[in-house]
């Protein structure tokens, strides 16, 4: 477990900057206590100073996880983003794309969401806009990437995707091994 | 003269038994000899009044009468003559004298002992001789008139991918020379690791067929030997650029100040959003298309409240005239 080096705190904002812009600030300057971010085993952990204290008791082998895993840097120090990461996403999420309740199992199951599936979406989204996907009743379902800016889809047909998938809820059962 | 020698016989026949003490001693308890270790132990108890007495006097003589036992032991051992000395052959010593220095360390194993116990190879115990075809005999394994032995080949066959000009007894010869060399690479590293002492890391191990791990590892090893240590060399096309050279990184602690922290990642925000251009001309030009399709929309719906075409029809033909935006990348879906 280290704290993150500047590259690797870098890499980490720029990717959540996609979603959720400047609020980025609120994640790391929080009022109710200091939250800091530490790497695990190439995993990104969001976790409270005093979780943190008590978690380097525990070996480095046998320690699994601490606090909220965001993601993980890949090999080649790409960094993915992981669902853990919804429940921080969502609040300060910058675009936000619903999605009519027919639609809602298909992208539970790690579909792309259709125009025919689009429910409502934030006005000015540019395209390969990072959005955080909700139920029609304001649930965070997951996040994608904007395949059509908010102009475009408008105009195009009802099969053509609008949202690239990116990570659901749906996960924590499909991938419960993978997940931290 | 006479006279002395006659005064002085005379004096140590009527001391007797005070003057020169006898070779007998009498004492209540036996002593233990340790003759190996030409030592003998008296048990008996003291007298405590002689000693207060006269304590110099009674240890002389207390002395004297333990050596005399002792010499008497040594008289008692057999003897034999040695150059014109008596020599008596002392018997093994008994007392256990605890060890000078403490016991050695156990040698950490080596590379190849982890991996053998890794992998539960065990030792094959080799028979001293072999057979020798050509000869027909037994022959030690290795060293002087050792069977099979390759340096003794008086003909080499060519093997078919290899140059004919090439020397193969060379060959043979410089083969050897690079295995002992490994050899000795690797007996030194382990003894440097089993003392805990530094290695220099700068080091490949001269082999036949290079892998391309050795080959990049040696293009970054001949890259930096040069006067600023590789600064200014130019990078080859398709090199990979080294993620973690040599030294052993070095990161923050773990629970250090988190203050600091906070503001080193402030900052580092502020230094990004700094970065972003505030006029993304994408959006800017999105912005404006959409407050004209907007305007479109309303003015058409002005003037035909009923019967209102689909407002998709009129403005792709109308955007297609127009310059379009200069960066989207569009997939194909344009209509």
């Amino acid at each position: 477990m280290r704290p993150l080096t500047e590259e690797e705190t870098r890499l980490l904002f720029e990717k959540l900057a996609k979603y959720i812009g400047e609020n980025i600030k609120l994640l790391v300057e929080r009022p109710d206590g200091t939250y800091c971010f530490r790497l695990h085993k190439d995993r990104v952990y969001y976790v409270s100073e005093k979780i943190l204290k008590l978690a380097t008791n525990i070996s480095r082998d046998k320690l699994v996880s601490l606090g909220t895993c965001f993601g993980k840097f890949t090999k080649t120090l790409k960094f993915r983003l992981h669902i853990t990461a919804l429940d921080y996403l969502a609040p300060y999420a910058k675009y936000k794309v619903w999605v009519k309740p027919g639609t809602e199992q298909s992208f539970l199951y790690g579909n792309h969401v259709l125009k025919s599936g689009l429910g409502r979406i934030t006005e000015s989204t540019a395209q390969y806009q990072g959005v955080v996907v909700y139920s029609m009743a304001d649930i965070p379902l997951g996040f994608g990437v904007a395949a059509k800016s908010t102009q475009d889809c408008r105009r195009v047909d009802p099969m053509a995707i609008v949202v690239f998938h990116q990570a659901d809820v749906g996960e924590y059962i499909r991938n419960e091994d993978t997940l931290t | 003269m006479a006279a002395l020698i006659e005064d002085v016989l005379a004096e140590a026949e009527r001391s007797g038994p005070g003057g020169l003490r006898s070779i007998h001693v009498e004492k209540p308890l036996e002593l233990q000899f340790d003759l190996g270790n030409l030592t003998a132990l008296d048990s008996n108890p003291l007298k405590p009044g002689s000693f207060r007495q006269d304590p110099e006097e009674f240890l002389r003589s207390l002395a004297r009468d333990n050596t005399q036992l002792l010499v008497n032991a040594i008289w008692q051992l057999p003897s034999e003559r040695q150059n014109e000395a008596i020599v008596a052959k002392l018997p093994q010593p008994t007392t256990r004298i605890p060890r000078e220095k403490a016991l050695p360390k156990t040698r950490p194993p080596t590379r190849w002992e982890e991996f053998a116990k890794l992998k539960g190879i065990q030792k094959k115990k080799k028979s001293n001789l072999a057979w020798d075809k050509e000869k027909k005999e037994w022959r030690r394994r290795w060293g002087y008139k050792r069977a099979n032995d390759e340096t003794k080949d008086w003909v080499i066959e060519v093997p078919e991918t290899a140059d004919p000009n090439e020397d193969q007894f060379a060959k043979r010869v410089t083969a050897k020379k690079e295995r002992v060399a490994k050899n000795e690479l690797s007996r030194l590293r382990n003894i440097a690791r089993a003392q805990k002492s530094k290695v220099p890391g700068v080091g490949l191990a001269p082999t036949d067929q290079p892998s391309k791990v050795d080959l990049s590892k040696a293009i970054h090893v001949a890259k930096a030997a040069t006067a600023s240590v590789g600064k200014f060399q130019d990078k080859l096309p398709k090199e990979k650029e080294q993620r973690n050279a040599g030294k052993k990184r070095k990161f923050e602690p773990l629970i250090g100040d988190f203050s600091a922290e906070r503001q080193k990642q402030l900052e580092l925000l502020k230094i990004m959003s700094n970065k972003k251009p505030k006029l993304d001309l994408t959006r800017a030009v999105n912005r404006q298309l959409r407050e004209d399709e907007q305007e479109e929309a309303a003015k058409r719906r002005k003037m035909h409240p009923k019967g209102r075409q689909g407002g998709k029809g009129h403005n792709q033909n109308r955007r297609k005239g127009q310059g379009r935006k200069p960066t989207t990348k569009q997939r194909g879906n344009r209509k």
